[in-house]
């Protein structure tokens, strides 16, 4: 039992019982699905062939693994975690530095910029199919017509560059809001010392402005990471992973093998992957992060 | 060789857009002309322009109209790099991303300076300061007095014609105040520099500048030196402003007017004679039974028992060598208010006596005090001061005159 500054006691067992309720819960809240998938993941479980049935030591893992699509489906969340990230983080700062410079409509602007965050992500990737990339009634296909340029099928000429416009759309006002936070609160006093030390709007940008924002940037990076990887809904509604599997990406595999495959046993695997993945990365993000935010 | 003119500065700041749109005129049509390494302050009470003024000469801020030269050079289109200026911000503004070092050679970066020849002006910088050895430190983990030493190395290592502070030592504590005071002063005479330096520290003014410029509104008060400031002020405003405790005043009648002198009739019916010029031919007559104020500092107050004036003691501060005390005014009208302790500087707010530390008086007790009249002001209705006949002895002294530094620096650069 240890002692605080103010002298009251703190641990010992009735705190402990206090605790308890809560604790629990959230232990039952993640180990039981957890647990649940790890052992559903040696099991043969199809819905298709109930008679099958059994411990199934690590075969699910040994399909999973050597089935090309795995690395597909790996390849492709990289991929569109990578480029999101990229852009909305790019983009994101450039929009930052843009609306906070005074400009007749600035405020009904931010408003705009912000806007796209509000939307379900349903929503907007049926918007942006139906409207946006359709090779027939789509705006994009009536400007490629404007120039007389042939329109481009989105979803089946790029599909994956499409799916990861239609995410950064959805992206970039998180992106956004954190950095315009982050740049009003750059003293006004540095950027005028810069200016009389010599700094054009260039300089002020790459020296004060961004420096100024690489805590916000990591922040930015690390809440978005834990969210792209895990993008279903825009793929689902879009091109259902397809051609082929050119727009799979780990969850969409999953629910690939579970819900039409109906093979359990294997899209637990998947997800049992999908986590340590998951760990690996924010393993290394976290630390980089961490590290940022501390000096 | 940097001198700097302004002439009729105006400031106007507008407010709101389109039909509603105000403006406010923050400068009025300033005038200053600053010579070579003179080290000229600009104090004023708050809000009367002083950092706008400054940051027209920086040129972060555009002037509505008027001129600015360096070197008799127009400079109100140059940007703010190229007008070979260097300024102290008062929040320091250091790079909190940069080292030490790099924030003081952030500039020649710039300017494309090779990486030796950086540390070799950053060094020598760092050792006029005495900061050596905090070269690759984050401003974060530097002292108030380091980051503002710091500051004033960034601006150093530019090489800057005219130095400009904007209150560089009010976040300081006495103690270190004191001390970058002096080594300011050091600094001035080392680098030969021109300097502006805006302060509110009475004391800051007094002992630094060659040159006081008493701002208000936006509009130039006086410019002189700051015995000349202090013996003869040009105004009211300039009179109640310099000098701590502030002047003390009174409301008096004329009752003679001769060449030797202006006679003025106190509240006890007792008559004194004011050495300034009261005729016609001085350009500011006054005649016999005009109301005027008398204006006398509380150092030169008198302790009398048989004085003109008197007042009841109403709050004693006692500093060991000086004794303050707050008096009730002598025309009987400041009874309760106590002097310079009231904001608003009218002549019926209590008098300031300033005794030597032994003083018995107890709060409560009416004492009788007489005034050195050679000291004594006179002002006119509209503010303005009637001007002395005797010129002080010592306003012709500069800053140099004062120091015993600057006398030997001068000796060590014919070296
Ligand atoms: N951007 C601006 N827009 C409108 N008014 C301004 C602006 N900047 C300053 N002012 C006004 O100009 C006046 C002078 O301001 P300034 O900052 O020069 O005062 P100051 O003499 O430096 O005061 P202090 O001693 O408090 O620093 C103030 O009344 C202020 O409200
Ligand atoms: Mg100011």
């Amino acid at each position: 039992m240890s002692t605080r500054a103010s002298g009251r006691t703190v641990g010992g067992l009735r705190t402990l019982s206090l605790q308890a309720p809560a604790v629990g819960l959230l232990l039952m809240w993640m180990l039981i699905p957890l647990v649940m998938t790890l052992w559903f993941s040696f099991q043969r479980y199809n819905l298709l062939m109930p008679s099958v049935s059994g411990f199934a030591g690590v075969d699910n893992y040994y399909y999973l693994l050597t089935d090309p699509s795995l690395w597909t489906a790996m390849g492709n969340t990289l991929l569109l975690v990578g480029w999101v990230l990229v852009a909305t983080v790019v983009g994101g700062t450039l929009l930052a530095v843009l609306l906070q410079q005074e400009f007749f409509g600035r405020g009904v602007a931010r408003l705009f910029v912000i806007a796209p965050f509000f939307i379900m992500p349903t929503v907007s990737a049926l918007v942006w199919k139906n409207m946006m990339m359709h090779p027939v009634n789509g705006i994009f296909a009536w400007i490629a017509s404007l120039f007389g340029l042939p329109a481009i099928d989105w979803f089946a000429s790029l599909p994956l560059t499409s799916v990861i416009i239609i995410v950064t759309w959805q992206w970039l006002p998180f992106a956004v809001l954190i950095l315009l936070t982050a740049i009003q609160s750059l003293d006004d006093d540095q950027v005028e010392a810069a200016r009389m030390d010599g700094a054009g709007p260039l300089a002020i940008f790459f020296y004060i402005t961004l420096p100024h924002l690489k805590r916000a940037i990591s922040v930015v990076v690390m809440i978005e990471m834990i969210f792209l990887l895990t993008i279903f809904a825009e793929i689902f509604v879009t091109t259902s992973g397809g051609p082929g599997l050119a727009t799979t990406n780990l969850a969409y595999l999953i629910y690939i093998r579970a819900l039409l495959d109906f093979d359990v046993g294997g899209a637990s695997a998947g997800g049992v992957i999908a986590i340590i993945l998951a760990n690996i990365v924010a393993f290394f993000l976290v630390r980089t992060v961490a590290k940022n935010l501390e000096n | 060789m940097s001198t700097l003119t302004l002439k009729n500065i105006v400031k106007e700041f507008t407010s709101g857009s389109g039909a509603s749109a105000s403006t406010t005129q923050v400068i009025k049509g300033v005038d200053l002309e600053v010579k070579d390494q003179e080290f000229v302050v600009f104090v004023g009470p708050s809000g009367c322009g002083k950092s706008t003024l400054m940051r027209m000469i920086a040129g972060l801020e555009n002037a509505t109209s008027g001129d600015i030269l360096i070197d008799g050079q127009r400079i109100n289109d140059v940007g703010p790099a190229e007008r070979g200026l260097a300024m102290v911000f008062q929040s320091y503004a250091l790079y909190p991303h940069m080292t030490v070092g790099e924030n003081m050679g952030f500039s020649l970066k710039l300017a494309g300076v090779s990486k030796e020849e950086r540390a070799k002006k950053v060094n020598a910088a760092a050792d006029v300061l005495q900061l050596g050895p905090l070269l690759d430190r984050k401003p974060k983990a530097l002292s108030g007095g380091q980051r503002q030493r710091v500051a004033i190395g960034r601006a150093i290592v530019r090489n800057p014609s005219i130095f400009l502070f904007d209150e560089p030592l009010s976040n300081l504590d006495a103690a270190l105040r004191v001390q970058m005071r002096i080594e300011l002063a050091r600094l001035h005479a080392e680098l030969k520099a021109t300097m502006i330096y805006v302060t509110h520290d009475q004391i800051e003014a007094m002992t630094m500048a060659d040159k006081i410029v008493v701002l208000q509104g936006g509009v130039v008060e006086q410019i002189g030196s700051p015995m000349e400031l202090y013996h003869h002020p040009r105004n009211r405003f300039v009179a109640g402003f310099i000098g701590s405790p502030k002047m003390n005043f009174l409301d008096v009648t004329v009752t003679d007017v001769q060449a030797e002198g202006v006679t003025v009739r106190l509240p006890d019916d007792s008559e004194s004679l004011v050495r300034v010029a009261g005729q016609p031919e001085a350009g500011s007559a006054v005649s016999v039974g005009d109301r005027l104020t008398m204006g006398v500092r509380p150092e030169h107050l008198i302790l009398d028992d048989s004085g003109p004036l008197g007042g009841q003691v109403q709050v004693i501060e006692r500093l060991g060598g000086v004794t303050s005390l707050y008096l009730a005014s002598p025309d009987g009208s400041g009874d309760g208010k106590i002097g310079g302790l009231k904001a608003d500087d009218q002549a019926d707010s209590g008098w300031i006596l300033i005794a030597d530390g032994d003083v018995a008086s107890r709060v409560g007790d009416n004492i009788r005090y007489t005034f050195d009249s050679a000291r004594a002001h006179l002002f006119t209705s509209d503010g303005l001061a009637l001007p002395s006949l005797d010129r002080h002895p010592l306003t012709g002294l500069t800053r140099q005159d004062n120091s015993l530094s600057s006398v030997s620096a001068a000796q060590a650069t014919d070296v």
